[in-house]
């Protein structure tokens, strides 16, 4: 087995690999990193205390009966100069007449905000009875989250980025350095060597799915509901898929910074438009048909159907489809453009 | 063993090859036998087509026309069989560089039914230090014995070797020579390609000068030097302007005069006539002498003498 050339060839990419630290980095430790970043960046926060000010005492006590607002009683001039600043939301202050004069900036959400808490809180304060009690039942469930949305876009992403810069780099290396050359003057069977590509990323993907599943289900509690099964087909035939389009993109070029331009060209879009960050909901109508055709896309969809609303295997035929043509067409195209020197 | 016919039967015939690129033609009608045993020698400036010729003899360049049998083998019929039989090294080849020595041995014979071990390939060529070491950390001359060590593990009965020792110095293409050297007494058939004169004239049995993707002299090293009607070449610097060189032309047993950056070169038939001769006559000119070096022909001298040009020009 360990004299078998698939075999040796495998232990080759596996090598290579695990011997480039920068790659062990970008592919593993950077998606995580990136998916703590940004689930705690957009965590979803208890409702904000607002800071506000108001300017006589009278004011700030009748306003600190509300719990959501934080306020600061300060001098005419300073209040203005902090409202002004954004150092406080909001200012109460006295008319003459006797009513209250709220100074803020209405284009803010934070202003509009703590006007409608200042007011009720002043209202209330001067013996205003709501007509109707309403009670709050608080809910907050996991899958509804930045982070559960992201953890799936950052897997399809990662499985992506790595097929191709995985095998585009590492063929396009191996051409400019004539080792392709050299290895076709062996006896070794072709389909050999790019089947051991295949093995290497299949083998990778265990890492590339499991580890940001794992992290983002004990860190954050990112839910699963659908079946593992169905989870693991879809990662694989995403990997394939992608390996095909890596192997398209390898499959003449003779040089790394045309390999990357050419990566680049294929990622980047993708990137912006499949869903990765933010949902293509986004964009326009019109292209939404081309956007669901996009490989990305199919991963992300599928990924995020079965994690969050559970779906299996035959909800996630569309997507299937989509990969699978993406796959053939891919493949067929690399297998007749592929150079070995 | 190589050779599992008659030992006079060739290795490798080739029979009026040509293979033209877009604006050149590479190789231009050539004609190759090498012997089962032999060393052959491709020789010739950069450009000459030597690396085209082999790799459509290695089955990696399809020629546009013309016949290549290897072992009685030919590519379009037999690549399968003739793969495992032949030890190929590229030139240029960079193998992977964080792979060590012995993984890449290990990979490549991998890929051959037969063949010593990797680590009986690595005392071959003498790496046994560098063993664990990665292909980044070697030197020039390390990687060259690794790409040969690459060439062997199949146990080939034909080596093909595409500039062995270019861009080596000095101390490893000697090593390198004694490998091949090895190779040669062991019974294996070699061709190989190089622009050294001097690697020719020491490792091979028969050389092919090739010029402009046409050979223009084949033989034994000794032929072709006996060829030209010159064994030795005298070559003289003087600090004057006032020198005739009719009168040099017209001394008995000058084959031919040159001047090349401010020197002349006399290729003479008999050394222990032409230098007196030589002495004689400068004498004669007053011409003061400041240099004088002789020295026996050799393929380079051949070279010169079929196209007037040095194998290094370009």
């Amino acid at each position: 087995m360990s004299k078998h050339p698939l075999f040796q060839l495998t232990l080759l990419r596996i090598r290579e690999f695990v011997r480039e630290p920068e790659a062990l980095f970008w592919s593993m430790v950077f998606p995580i990193a990136l998916a703590a970043g940004l689930g705690i960046a957009f965590r979803n926060q208890p409702a904000a205390v607002l800071k506000i000010a108001a300017v006589t005492p009278r004011l700030a006590e009748a306003l600190r009966q509300e719990k959501l607002l934080d306020v600061t009683q300060l001098p005419p001039q300073l209040a203005e100069q902090f409202v002004r600043t954004g150092k406080v939301a909001l200012v109460a202050e006295p008319a003459a007449d006797g009513s209250v004069v709220y100074r803020y900036d209405d284009t803010n959400p934070e202003g509009r905000q703590a006007r409608m808490l200042a007011d009720q809180a002043i209202q209330r304060a001067s013996g205003r009875q709501d007509p109707v009690t309403g009670s709050d039942r608080i809910m907050r469930e996991p899958g509804s989250r930045y982070i559960d949305f992201l953890i799936p876009g950052l897997i399809g992403m990662g499985i992506m980025g790595n097929s191709i810069w995985g095998l585009g780099f590492a063929i396009v290396d191996a051409r400019r350095k004539k080792l392709l050359k050299r290895i076709v003057a062996t006896p070794m069977p072709k389909h050999y060597y790019l089947l051991s590509f295949l093995l290497w990323r299949l083998i990778l993907l265990v890492a590339e799915v499991g580890v940001p599943l794992a992290f983002g289900a004990l860190v954050f509690g990112v839910p699963m509901r659908g079946p593992a099964l169905a989870l693991i087909g879809m990662s694989i035939l995403g990997g394939l898929t992608f390996s095909a389009l890596g192997l398209l993109v390898a499959s003449r070029v003779r040089t790394i910074e045309a390999v990357s331009g050419l990566a680049n060209l294929i990622m980047v879009p993708m990137w912006v438009v499949s869903g990765v960050f933010f949902s293509s909901q986004r964009f326009p109508d019109l292209v939404q048909p081309l956007i669901k055709a996009l490989p990305l896309t199919a991963v992300i969809d599928a990924l995020r159907g079965n994690m969050l609303q559970g779906a299996g295997l035959a909800q996630m035929a569309p997507q299937a489809g989509v990969l699978v043509a993406w796959l053939v067409v891919c493949f067929g195209l690399a297998l007749r453009l592929f150079r070995w020197r | 063993m190589p050779g599992s016919e008659s030992a006079a039967k060739a290795a490798v015939r080739v029979r009026n090859l040509r293979k033209a690129y877009k604006d050149v033609v590479a190789v231009d009608g050539i004609d190759l036998e090498v012997l089962s045993g032999e060393c052959f020698g491709l020789l010739g400036p950069n450009g000459a087509g030597k690396t085209t010729a082999i790799e459509i003899c290695e089955g990696l360049t399809e020629p546009d026309s013309g016949d290549v049998e290897l072992l009685g083998l030919r590519w379009k019929s037999d690549a399968g069989r003739l793969r495992q039989r032949l030890g190929i090294q590229l030139q240029e080849t960079q193998l992977a560089e964080k792979i060590t020595v012995l993984e890449t041995l290990q990979l490549f014979r991998s890929f051959f039914r037969q063949g010593p071990g990797a680590d009986a390939a690595i005392g071959v060529v003498q790496l046994e230090e560098k063993r664990n070491a990665r292909v980044g950390s070697l030197s020039g001359g390390q990687k060259q014995r690794l790409a040969l060590a690459c060439a062997l593990v199949g146990d080939p009965d034909l080596l093909f070797l595409d500039e062995p020792t270019t861009g080596l110095d000095p101390q490893a293409r000697r090593q390198l020579w004694e490998l091949i050297e090895q190779f040669k007494a062991a019974g294996r058939t070699i061709l190989l390609t190089t622009h050294y004169m001097d690697e020719a004239e020491r490792l091979c049995d028969r050389v092919a000068i090739m010029d402009h993707g046409k050979i223009i002299a084949q033989g034994t090293p000794r032929e072709l030097i006996a060829s030209i009607g010159v064994e030795h070449v005298v070559e003289f610097s003087t600090n004057s302007m006032a020198l005739d060189l009719a009168g040099v032309r017209g001394m008995a047993g000058v084959r031919n005069v040159r001047s090349e950056n401010g020197a002349v070169l006399l290729q003479v038939t008999e050394l222990h006539r032409a230098v007196p001769a030589l002495l004689e006559e400068l004498g004669r000119q007053r011409v003061p002498l400041t240099e004088l070096r002789t020295h026996s022909a050799t393929l380079e001298d051949v070279f010169v003498h079929l196209t007037g040009r040095h194998l290094r020009d370009e």
